[in-house]
């Protein structure tokens, strides 16, 4: 993936990013934090070819990112809500993005069944949205990014919602998710020992008209595991992007 | 537990249908005096008593009666169903019919319809279709907004969602917009169905349908006239009656397709169906 000088402008005068430029190889795993409000979501959106930009260049597998996610790419997006259908069992819900590209039904059940297994909600398939809790709402969505085996997955602050502890359950389970199947993963978050603790390099962006002020590589050895929250790297390496994020912010 | 139960359901009934029907006994009394009292004539204000006994004379007058009109009312109600939901369908699928045509649609709810009742039946005749056009075309606009209403208002992450997955556009009519629009039409069609029996009894006022056959608006018009007042009275009751039931019915039957739906049952008033 790669961008030069991407700039967004909304009603022609709301400048929300200006000249972003950055590189992200298949396979890795980058978040990007910042203050709230400096565009990363609508960075999010331009890769997944739902806004296009109004100045500069980005490619997707090298083609635009909505000709990607068409043909090239198989693209799944996290939202920070849940975003499910009310209507629709848990199975259904996750079955919902097969449906969509056509997967034949003699897979579906198999495919629906291995991802619920894999974020721990076998039991519940039959269940409803509205019977489960904030956590357990966020792995369905999880799940139903990940039934389509997507290579790319943009995460749009999917746990900001949720407790602490129901968090750091989730991002160990994104990990283990992640060192599985090693997808390249774009991770939007303000939360630093989060994206310390997920990603391989982290963007750190301006306030508006977000720019990327800094790429820090975290130069921790991945997979990484629950106890590295407690060891002097990771709480210096989390200071460190922390006072980046402050510089910039002020 | 099953005792406790009982006590809770039979505390419930004595706490909430107690009191109504205290005060209606109080009604009925209160009338029954009223009229004995002050010598009212029987042909203004009939005894409650009266208004059962001509009933009861007029059964079968009355059941055919109330079963016209219910046809008509069903007629008009599932009329405006199904072409409220398909205009709604067409404002959700092209914004440019929608901002032509929608102001219209609210705009048409302010003018009082009833007034084109007589003009309807210069267009169509006397009879049973006359009142299922007045009964579709006064219970239409609630269907008409509350589909377009849940058609159109679908949370903007979900239409990201499919366009993510690349969904076709009729995908997302079938698998998001429709569902979605599923509440709305269930509290539309709340408001239309009390609207749909109002729409008949005023078809048939005007319409009439001949002495052989005839609905409860025909006959209420024709007692009154005769000044056989308590089965005119017989007859507004069984509107009424009428009107309950349909009114029961739907909700209980959105309640169902609600609960099947897994969605929270909207908050409206119940009032706005009359």
């Amino acid at each position: 993936m790669h961008a030069v000088s991407l700039g967004v402008t909304y009603e022609r005068t709301i400048q929300a990013l200006a000249d972003i430029g950055f590189d992200i190889s298949r396979g890795q795993f980058v978040s990007i934090v910042g203050p709230s409000g400096c565009g990363k979501s609508t960075l999010l959106r331009l890769i997944a070819g739902l806004v296009t930009p109004t100045t500069g260049e980005l490619s997707v597998a090298g083609t635009s990112p909505s000709v990607a996610r068409r043909t090239a790419t198989r693209l799944s997006f996290v939202f920070q809500d849940a975003t499910l259908l009310p209507w629709r069992s848990v199975r259904d819900n996750v079955c919902l993005p097969l449906e969509f590209n056509h997967t034949p039904h003699s897979q579906r059940e198999k495919l629906v069944a291995g991802v619920l297994s894999m974020v721990g909600l076998a039991d519940f398939a039959a269940r409803y949205p509205n019977e489960l809790s904030g956590g357990m709402r966020m792995r369905v969505s999880l799940a139903r990014a990940l039934v389509t085996e997507p290579e790319l997955l943009l995460l749009d602050e999917p746990f900001g919602a949720l407790d602490d502890i129901t968090r750091q359950t989730l991002n160990e389970e994104l990990m283990n998710l992640w060192s599985a199947r090693r997808w390249t993963g774009i991770f939007v978050t303000h939360n630093i020992a989060e994206a310390v603790y997920l990603s391989e390099r982290i963007l750190v962006m301006s306030p508006r008209p977000g720019r990327i002020v800094a790429d820090l590589p975290i130069p921790l050895p991945m997979p990484r595991s629950p106890e590295l929250r407690s060891q002097a790297d990771f709480a210096r390496i989390t200071g460190e992007v922390a006072a980046c994020l402050r510089r910039t912010s002020r | 537990m099953t005792a406790g139960h009982l006590a809770k359901v039979s505390r419930w009934l004595f706490e909430n249908a107690l009191p109504p029907l205290v005060f209606f006994a109080l009604v009925l009394a209160a009338w029954q005096a009223a009229t004995m009292f002050w010598k009212i004539p029987i042909y203004l204000v009939p005894p409650p008593a009266r208004v059962w006994e001509a009933a009861q004379e007029h059964t079968d007058e009355l059941i055919s009666a109330t079963r016209l009109t219910a046809g008509g009312a069903l007629c008009g109600f599932a009329l405006s169903l199904i072409v409220g939901t398909a205009m709604g369908l067409i404002f959700s699928q092209s914004k440019i019919i929608q901002r032509s045509i929608y102001p219209y649609a609210i705009f048409l709810q302010t003018v009082p319809i009833v007034a084109l009742a007589p003009l309807v039946i210069n267009w169509f005749g006397t009879g049973f279709g006359s009142v299922v056009v007045v009964s579709f075309i006064l219970s239409l606009f609630p269907i008409v907004t509350n589909a377009t209403a849940g058609l159109t208002t679908v949370e903007p992450q979900l239409l990201e969602l499919f366009e993510i997955h690349n969904a076709s556009r009729w995908q997302e009519l079938l698998k998001l917009r429709l569902p979605n629009a599923v509440p709305s039409l269930v509290t539309g069609m709340k408001i239309s169905c009390g609207l749909s029996v109002i729409g008949a009894i005023v078809g048939e006022i005007f319409a009439g349908y001949g002495t052989q056959s005839y609905g409860l608006g025909y006959l209420i018009t024709l007692t009154t006239g005769k000044l056989e007042t308590a089965y005119a009275f017989a007859a507004v009751l069984c509107s009424t009656l009428l009107s309950v039931a349909i009114f029961v019915a739907v909700n209980l039957i959105g309640s169902s397709i609600l609960a099947r739906w897994h969605v929270a049952e909207p908050r409206s008033s119940t009032a706005t169906s009359k």
